[in-house]
C-alpha cells in the first residue's frame, strides 16, 4: 500500500488514492488564552509509522485528539485520505485510538471490549466472533477472552486496547503514549511487537510519545514538537544525526551544544574557540547558531594545543567529572561559560582506560569535521 | 503473637460501640416487638399476655391489605419518579457542571436544613386549592376536579420530593467515578452519544441506581408523614395504619404484627430486586 506505484499515466488531481493518509493544514488549537498547537502542517503517508515526539505540554496529544475528533481545531483543516473530517464527530471518523490509560470498558469481558466497535458498526454476529477471535490470537490473548479487564495485568490490558482498536481496520490508528504505564522490560517487548503488527496490517500509525528512544526505534518518520510547533520532521537517522534546531539536538540524545555564530558561507566561529568549516545550510551570515557533536564522536586528549591540527577542530576545557559506565566511560568537559560537552569513550582496553584524564585535568576535545553539525537556535525557545 | 492478639482485640474494640448501639436500640426492641405481636389482650384491661397468637398476623393482613398494596404502589411510583428526575440531574452535576458542581451538590442537600415535617407542611400550601400550581394543573387538565391536595397524586409528589436527595447522591457518586476516557473510547469505537449512554454510562452507573432506589424505596414504603398531611382518607398508607393502631387505638399486638409483615415483605422485594438488578451492578462495581 505504501510502496511507490510505477505508472506512466498522470494521476488525475481528484484521485483520493494519491492523497496523504492524514493531512493537517495550518491547524491551530487554543484553550482560552493558551495556544496548545500553533499553525501546524503535516502530511502522513499511507501505512506510515509516524511519531509525534516532544516533552509534555508540547501539543502532541492535542494534535492526536484533533485527528481523533475529541478536540475541534480553532482554525485549520484536517483531512483523512483526502476527505475533510473537521466537521465529523469521533464516532464517524475512520480512526481508532489506543488510550494512554487503555480506557477499557470495565463492565465488559475482553471479548466484548474488542467486539464493541464492530457491533456499533452493525457487523454480523458471526463475523464479529471470527474477527475478535483472530485479533485476540494476534495479540496473544486468545485464552483471556472471557475475563474482565480488571483481572488482567497492565501489559495484557494494553494488548486488549490495541486489539479493540485494530479489529475495526481503521484507516489511521492513533496511539497516545500506549506504553507509558508499563515497566521498561515489558515496554521493550511491546515496542517490537507493535512494530511487527504495524507492518503486518499496513495501517497508518500516529504514535505519541515523549520517549526519544522509543521514537527512534519504531518510527518511519518523527515530528519533533516543541511549544505547539513542529521543529523538525524526518526519518529517525536524520533527526538523530542531523537535527536542525538546538531544541531537537537537545531533546534527542545528549545535548552537546557549542554556541557559535555564522562566519560567512560554510564557516562558523565557536564562542571562545576556532572558526570551523561546516555546512551552514540556509543560515545567514552573523546568525547565532550552535554546533553539535555527538558524545561518541569526540576525542579527548591531554596534549592538545592550537585550533585546527591535522584538519581537526579542537577546543579546550577542564574535566568536570569522569564516570565509569561499564561498556564506556563518560567524561564531562567544561569549555567555560556554562558550556559542557559529554564525551563517551568505549572501554575497549583497560590500560587505555586507566590513562583517561580525571577531574580537574586540562584537556582538548577534537572531532572529525564531518561529525560536527550546525543547528539553528530554536525559534520557539528551549521548551 | 502479642501484637497480633492486640491488633485483633483493637478491631473488636472499634466494633464495640456500634454493636452495643444496635443491640440496645435494635435487637432488643425487635425481640419485644416480636413477642408483642404474638400477645393477646386481656379483655377490657389494656394489658397483654403472651399466647402465640398467630391470628394477629392473619387479621392484620385481612383488615389492611388495601393500605398494604397502596404503600408499595405509591413507593414504587415515587421511586421511579425520583430516578427519572435524579438521573439527568446527577449526570449534569457529574459531567457538565464544572465549577458549579459544589454549589449544585449543596443545593441538592440544602432541604435537609429544614425539618422533614415543615417541608411536608409547605407542600400542603403548594398543593392547596388556591395555589397557582393547582390552577395550572387544573387549566391543562391534569387536575380535573380542581384540587390536588388529599389525593394519591399529592402523596406521591410529597414522597418524591422528600426522597429525591437520597436518589441524587448515590447516582452522582457512581457517575462521578466513571473515567471520561472510557466514554471517549466508546465514541472512538463508533458509538453515538446515545448508544454510549446506554452501553457504557448507564451500565457503569448501575451501582448508584441500585443504591439510590433502595435508599428511596425502603423508607418510602413505611412513610406515613406524606400520607398524613397530603393524603385523604382514601390515600392512607400502611405507616398511617400502624401509627394509628399504636397511638390512637392502643392495639399494640396488631401494630407489631403489621410492622413485622411489612418488614418481611420489604425484605423479600429487596432481595428479588438485588438478585436481578443488583448482580449486574455489583459486578460492574467490582470491575471499575
Amino acid at each position: 500500500m505504501s510502496g511507490p506505484e510505477q505508472t506512466t499515466i498522470t494521476e488525475p488531481e481528484t484521485s483520493t488514492a494519491e492523497s496523504p493518509s492524514v493531512a493537517l493544514r495550518n491547524v491551530t488549537k487554543r484553550f482560552d488564552d493558551f495556544t496548545a498547537v500553533d499553525d501546524l502542517s503535516l502530511e502522513l503517508g499511507r501505512g506510515e509509522f509516524f511519531t509525534l515526539l516532544g516533552p509534555s505540554g508540547c501539543g502532541k496529544t492535542t494534535t492526536l485528539r484533533m485527528i481523533a475528533g475529541f478536540e475541534r481545531p480553532t482554525s485549520g483543516e484536517i483531512a483523512i485520505e483526502g476527505e475533510d473530517v473537521a466537521a465529523l464527530p469521533p464516532h464517524k471518523r475512520p480512526t481508532n485510538t489506543v488510550f494512554q490509560s487503555y480506557a477499557l470498558f470495565p463492565h465488559l469481558s475482553v471479548e466484548k471490549n474488542v467486539g464493541f466497535g464492530l457491533k456499533r458498526k452493525g457487523v454480523g454476529k458471526d463475523e464479529i466472533a471470527e474477527r475478535v477471535a483472530a485479533e485476540l490470537q494476534r495479540v496473544g490473548l486468545a485464552r483471556e477472552a472471557n475475563r474482565r479487564p480488571s483481572q488482567l495485568s497492565g501489559g495484557m490490558q494494553q494488548r486488549v486496547a490495541l486489539a479493540r482498536a485494530l479489529v475495526n481496520l481503521p484507516k489511521v490508528l492513533l496511539l497516545d503514549e500506549p506504553l507509558g504505564a508499563l515497566d521498561l522490560k515489558l515496554r521493550k517487548g511491546l515496542q517490537v511487537e507493535l512494530k511487527r503488527i504495524q507492518r503486518e496490517v499496513g495501517i497508518t500509525f500516529v504514535y505519541v510519545t515523549h520517549d526519544q528512544e522509543e521514537a527512534l526505534t519504531m518510527s518511519d518518520r518523527i515530528a519533533v514538537m516543541n511549544r505547539g510547533h513542529v521543529e523538525q520532521v524526518s526519518v529517525p537517522e536524520e533527526v538523530y544525526d542531523r537535527p536542525t534546531t538546538t531544541f531537537v539536538a537537545g531533546f534527542i540524545g545528549v545535548s552537546n551544544l557549542m554556541p557559535a555564530t555564522v562566519a560567512g558561507a560554510g564557516r562558523v566561529r565557536l564562542d571562545g574557540g576556532p572558526e570551523v568549516g561546516a555546512d551552514t545550510g540556509d543560515l545567514d551570515n552573523g546568525e547565532r547558531c550552535a554546533a553539535v557533536v555527538r558524545p561518541e564522536k569526540l576525542t579527548v586528549s591531554l596534549d592538545g594545543v592550537g585550533a585546527e591540527v591535522d584538519g581537526k577542530p579542537r577546543v579546550e576545557g577542564v574535566v568536570e567529572s569522569s564516570l565509569y559506565l561499564g561498556t564506556a566511560t563518560q567524561i564531562v568537559v567544561n569549555l567555560g561559560g556554562d558550556v559542557r560537552m559529554t564525551v563517551l569513550v568505549p572501554n575497549a582496553d583497560e590500560a587505555e582506560r586507566q590513562r583517561l584524564p580525571g577531574g580537574g585535568a586540562k584537556v582538548s576535545l577534537s572531532w572529525a569535521p564531518e561529525h560536527m553539525h550546525v543547528v539553528r537556535e530554536s525559534p520557539n525557545g528551549s521548551g | 503473637m502479642a501484637t497480633a492478639l492486640r491488633r485483633r482485640s483493637l478491631a473488636y474494640l472499634l466494633l464495640a460501640p456500634g454493636t452495643l448501639w444496635l443491640v440496645i436500640f435494635f435487637v432488643i426492641p425487635l425481640y419485644f416487638m416480636a413477642k408483642l405481636s404474638l400477645d393477646t389482650e386481656i379483655p377490657g384491661t389494656l394489658h397483654y399476655h403472651f399466647t402465640w397468637a398467630w391470628s394477629n398476623y392473619k387479621e392484620a393482613l385481612q383488615l389492611y391489605d388495601t393500605q398494604f398494596v397502596r404503600s408499595f404502589i405509591y413507593a414504587g411510583i415515587a421511586t421511579l419518579l425520583c430516578l427519572i428526575i435524579a438521573y439527568p440531574l446527577a449526570y449534569v452535576i457529574a459531567f457538565k457542571a464544572g465549577r458549579w458542581r459544589s454549589l449544585m451538590l449543596f443545593a441538592v442537600v440544602a432541604p435537609f436544613f429544614t425539618t422533614y415535617l415543615v417541608r411536608t407542611l409547605a407542600w400542603k400550601t403548594i398543593l392547596s386549592n388556591e395555589s397557582p400550581i393547582t390552577e395550572i394543573f387544573h387549566a391543562i387538565g391534569l387536575a380535573p376536579s380542581g384540587h390536588i391536595l388529599y389525593t394519591g397524586f399529592a402523596v406521591i409528589a410529597g414522597i418524591t420530593y422528600n426522597f429525591l436527595p437520597f436518589m441524587v447522591l448515590p447516582l452522582y457518586a457512581s457517575l462521578e467515578r466513571i473515567d471520561v476516557r472510557v466514554l471517549e473510547a466508546s465514541k472512538d469505537l463508533y458509538a453515538s452519544a446515545s448508544s454510549t449512554f446506554w452501553k457504557v454510562t448507564l451500565p457503569l452507573s448501575l451501582p448508584g441506581v441500585v443504591a439510590g432506589t433502595l435508599l428511596t424505596f425502603i423508607p418510602a414504603v413505611g412513610d406515613y408523614v406524606n400520607a398524613e398531611f397530603l393524603g385523604g382518607a382514601n390515600n392512607r398508607m400502611i405507616g398511617n395504619v400502624i401509627q394509628s393502631l399504636y397511638l390512637t387505638q392502643s392495639n399494640y399486638s396488631a401494630a407489631s404484627a403489621l410492622s413485622f409483615v411489612l418488614m418481611a415483605v420489604i425484605m423479600i422485594v429487596v432481595f428479588i430486586y438485588i438478585r436481578f438488578a443488583g448482580s449486574e451492578a455489583l459486578m460492574g462495581q467490582e470491575a471499575v
